[in-house]
C-alpha cells in the first residue's frame, strides 16, 4: 500500500469498504444501540473519535514497535483512547453515557478499530492513517445514524427525541412527532428491527452498486471497428 | 426444503402442491365455523382481509421477480398462509394489524428467503409473532364468547363487526367486548383452587370440557387435522408427539388442582392455538423436520416449549414462539435423525460426502 490517494481513502471508508455495510464489523453496537438517533449519534461519534486517534497514534509508532509485540501495543493504545472517550462522555454527556452503558468500553473490542490498525495504520504515513480512521469512523457513524433514524421513525414515530442528551438544553424541543401520539411499532425498536433494517440497507447498497456497475459497463462497451474475424488456427505469438 | 434420500418402494405422489393446499384450506373449515359460532364474524373478516392482501402481495412479488404470476398464485400457498394467520389473530383485530402481519408473512418471511419451499420459518407464525411483539395491546384483546356477553349488550352482527375492524366506517365508535381466555385466566389466577375457578368463572362453569368456545374451536381443528391425516397430507408423527408431550408436561405440573396449578392437560390440549398448531402449523413440510423420527423429536420439543412458555412466560399463548424456535432447530434435528437406508448397517451421517 504505497501511495493511496486521499480521495480513495475517503471513498473506501464511506462507501466501497464501509465497515458496517461491507465489512460487517462492529455489528454488536450497530444492532444494540441504534434504537434512536441520539444513541446512534453518540456511539458513532465516540467510535469515530477513538478510531481517528488510535489510527494516528499507531501510525506514529509503526516503525518502532517490533512484530512480536505489535498487537498488545495496539490494543493498549486503543484502550487508552477508549478510556479517554469514556471519561469525556462521563463528564459532558452523563445521561447519554449511562444509556449507552457497556457499549462505550466495548469500543475497545470493536473489530473495526484493530482491523484498521492492522490493515492500514501500521503500514501508512500519519496523515493518511488519520484520514483513514476518520473516514472509516464516519462511514460507520453514518450507517449507525441512518439505522437509528429509520428505527426511531418506524418504532416510535418520532425523530430527534432526547437530543438534549448530546447537544444540551438548546435541543430540548427538537423532537418531531411524525405520526401523532400513541403510535408505536415496537419490533423496530427491539433487536429484530435492527437486524431487519441493517439487512435492508446492505441489500440497498448492493442494488446501487450493481446499478452503477451496469451503467459503467454500458458506457464502456468496447467499440470495435474493422475486421471482427476470430483467429482459430495457427500459433498465437 | 431439505429433501432426504429414501429408498424404494416410493409411492406415486398423487397430489400436487395446489391439491394439498386446497385440502388444507378445506380442513380449516370446522375450526373456522366454531370460531365464528362462538366469537362472532371477526375471524372470517380477518381471513378475508389477510387473503386479499396475501394474494395481492404474492402477485406483486412474483411480478417483481419476473416469474409467471398465475402459475404461483394457483398453488394456493399464499392463501393458506393468510388463512392460518387470520385464524390465529384475535377476531375483531383492527384491519391494519391484519395487513401488517400478512405483509410481514408474505414479503419478509416467505419471499425474502426465496419463496415457497425455501423459507426456514413458518410465514404465518412470523407474521403472528411480529404482531404480538409490536402491538401487544391489540393482540392480547381477545373478544368475549358471544354467550358470555353482559346482559343488555347486543352481540355484534356482521356489519357491527366490520365497524370494529374498520373504525372509519363507524361514526359512533363501536367497541367489542373483550374477555380473558382460559390461558389468561390460569396465568392470572392467584388464590383459587382449580375446582373453585371452574365453579366461579362462567368461562369454565358453562363449558363442557375446557373453556367455553375454545374447546369447540380446538375440536374443530382436531377434526380438520384428522381429515388431513386420513387423506395422508402429513404423517401422524409430529402432531401426536406434540400433543403427547404437552399433555405429559401439563399432567406433571397439574399440582392436583391447587391454586398454583398451570391447568389440566385437557385444558392445555383444548385451549389457545394447540390444535391449530398441532395439525396446521407444525406439519408444514417446508419448515419442519423431514424424517419420521425427526418429526417425533420436533413435535415433542414443540410441545414441551409450548408448556414452558405458557406457564412461565408473559405472553398469552406460546404456539407461535415454540414453532419458530423449533424451525431454527429443524436442520439440526434432521442431521441427527437420518433414517437408515436399506442394506446399510447404520444411518449415514448427513455431513458424509461420498456417494
Amino acid at each position: 500500500m504505497a501511495d493511496i490517494s486521499y480521495r480513495e481513502i475517503a471513498h473506501n471508508g464511506l462507501w466501497k469498504n464501509n465497515p458496517a455495510l461491507v465489512q460487517l464489523l462492529g455489528l454488536c453496537p450497530l444492532l444494540a444501540v441504534t434504537g434512536s438517533v441520539v444513541n446512534a449519534l453518540g456511539l458513532g461519534l465516540a467510535t469515530m473519535l477513538v478510531l481517528t486517534a488510535s489510527n494516528t497514534a499507531i501510525s506514529m509508532i509503526r516503525n518502532h514497535v517490533s512484530e512480536a509485540v505489535k498487537i498488545p501495543a495496539f490494543v493498549m493504545i486503543i484502550a487508552s483512547f477508549t478510556t479517554c472517550t469514556e471519561l469525556l462522555m462521563q463528564a459532558f454527556t452523563y445521561e447519554l453515557y449511562t444509556i449507552l452503558g457497556i457499549f462505550i468500553p466495548l469500543i475497545v473490542t470493536n473489530c473495526i478499530i484493530l482491523g484498521r490498525a492492522e490493515a492500514f495504520a501500521c503500514k501508512n504515513k500519519v496523515a493518511a492513517s488519520a484520514l483513514d480512521g476518520f473516514m472509516m469512523g464516519s462511514g460507520f457513524g453514518l450507517v449507525l445514524l441512518l439505522i437509528g433514524t429509520i428505527r426511531e421513525i418506524l418504532g416510535n414515530g418520532t425523530l430527534f427525541a432526547n437530543m438534549h442528551l448530546l447537544f444540551g438544553p438548546m435541543a430540548e424541543h427538537w423532537t418531531l412527532h411524525l405520526f401523532g401520539e400513541g403510535y408505536g411499532f415496537l419490533i423496530a425498536v427491539l433487536p429484530p428491527g435492527a437486524f431487519l433494517v441493517a439487512g435492508m440497507l446492505i441489500a440497498l447498497k448492493n442494488i446501487i452498486d450493481k446499478r452503477i456497475e451496469t451503467r459503467r459497463a454500458a458506457k464502456q462497451a468496447p467499440v470495435t471497428s474493422g475486421s471482427k474475424r476470430v483467429r482459430t488456427t495457427g500459433a498465437i505469438s | 426444503m431439505a429433501l432426504m434420500k429414501l429408498t424404494s418402494p416410493h409411492a406415486h405422489a398423487a397430489q400436487n402442491t395446489a391439491a394439498v393446499m386446497r385440502l388444507v384450506l378445506l380442513a380449516t373449515l370446522p375450526g373456522l365455523l366454531a370460531l365464528t359460532a362462538f366469537f362472532g364474524w371477526g375471524s372470517l373478516i380477518n381471513i378475508l382481509i389477510a387473503g386479499t392482501v396475501a394474494v395481492g402481495l404474492e402477485a406483486l412479488v412474483m411480478n417483481l421477480r419476473s416469474r409467471p404470476v398465475m402459475f404461483y398464485l394457483s398453488d394456493y400457498s399464499a392463501l393458506v398462509t393468510a388463512v392460518l394467520l387470520g385464524l390465529s389473530l384475535p377476531p375483531l383485530a383492527p384491519w391494519w394489524v391484519v395487513v401488517i402481519g400478512t405483509g410481514f408473512a408474505i414479503l419478509i418471511a416467505k419471499h425474502l428467503y426465496g419463496g415457497l419451499g425455501y423459507n426456514p420459518f413458518n410465514p404465518a407464525m412470523v407474521g403472528y409473532v411480529v404482531l404480538l411483539i409490536s402491538f401487544p395491546v391489540q393482540m392480547t384483546a381477545w373478544p368475549a364468547p358471544l354467550l358470555l356477553y353482559p346482559e343488555g349488550v347486543a352481540t355484534p352482527g356482521f356489519w357491527e363487526s366490520l365497524q370494529v375492524v374498520f373504525p372509519l366506517l363507524s361514526p359512533d365508535n363501536v367497541d367489542a367486548v373483550t374477555a380473558a381466555t382460559p390461558l389468561d385466566t390460569f396465568k392470572h389466577n392467584s388464590g383459587l383452587l382449580v375446582a373453585q375457578l371452574y365453579e366461579k368463572d362462567p368461562l369454565f362453569s358453562r363449558a363442557s370440557l375446557a373453556g367455553l368456545g375454545w374447546e369447540w374451536v380446538n375440536l374443530g381443528f382436531l377434526a380438520g387435522g384428522c381429515f388431513l391425516l386420513v387423506r395422508r397430507v402429513f404423517t401422524w408423527h409430529a402432531p401426536v408427539a406434540m400433543l403427547t408431550s404437552l399433555a405429559l408436561c401439563a399432567a406433571l405440573f397439574y399440582d392436583s388442582g391447587s391454586s398454583a396449578s398451570h391447568g389440566s392437560p385437557l385444558m392445555h390440549l383444548l385451549s389457545g392455538g394447540t390444535m391449530l398448531g398441532a395439525f396446521f402449523i407444525i406439519t408444514d413440510p417446508v419448515t419442519s423436520a423431514t424424517s419420521n423420527r425427526g418429526r417425533l423429536v420436533y413435535g415433542a420439543l414443540i410441545g414441551i416449549l409450548i408448556f414452558i412458555i405458557r406457564s412461565w412466560g408473559s405472553y398469552p399463548d406460546a404456539v407461535a414462539f415454540s414453532v419458530l424456535l423449533m424451525n431454527f432447530a429443524a436442520p439440526l434435528i434432521d442431521n441427527y435423525t437420518l433414517p437408515r437406508t436399506y442394506g446399510h448397517q447404520k444411518p449415514r451421517r448427513a455431513t458424509e460426502k461420498k456417494e
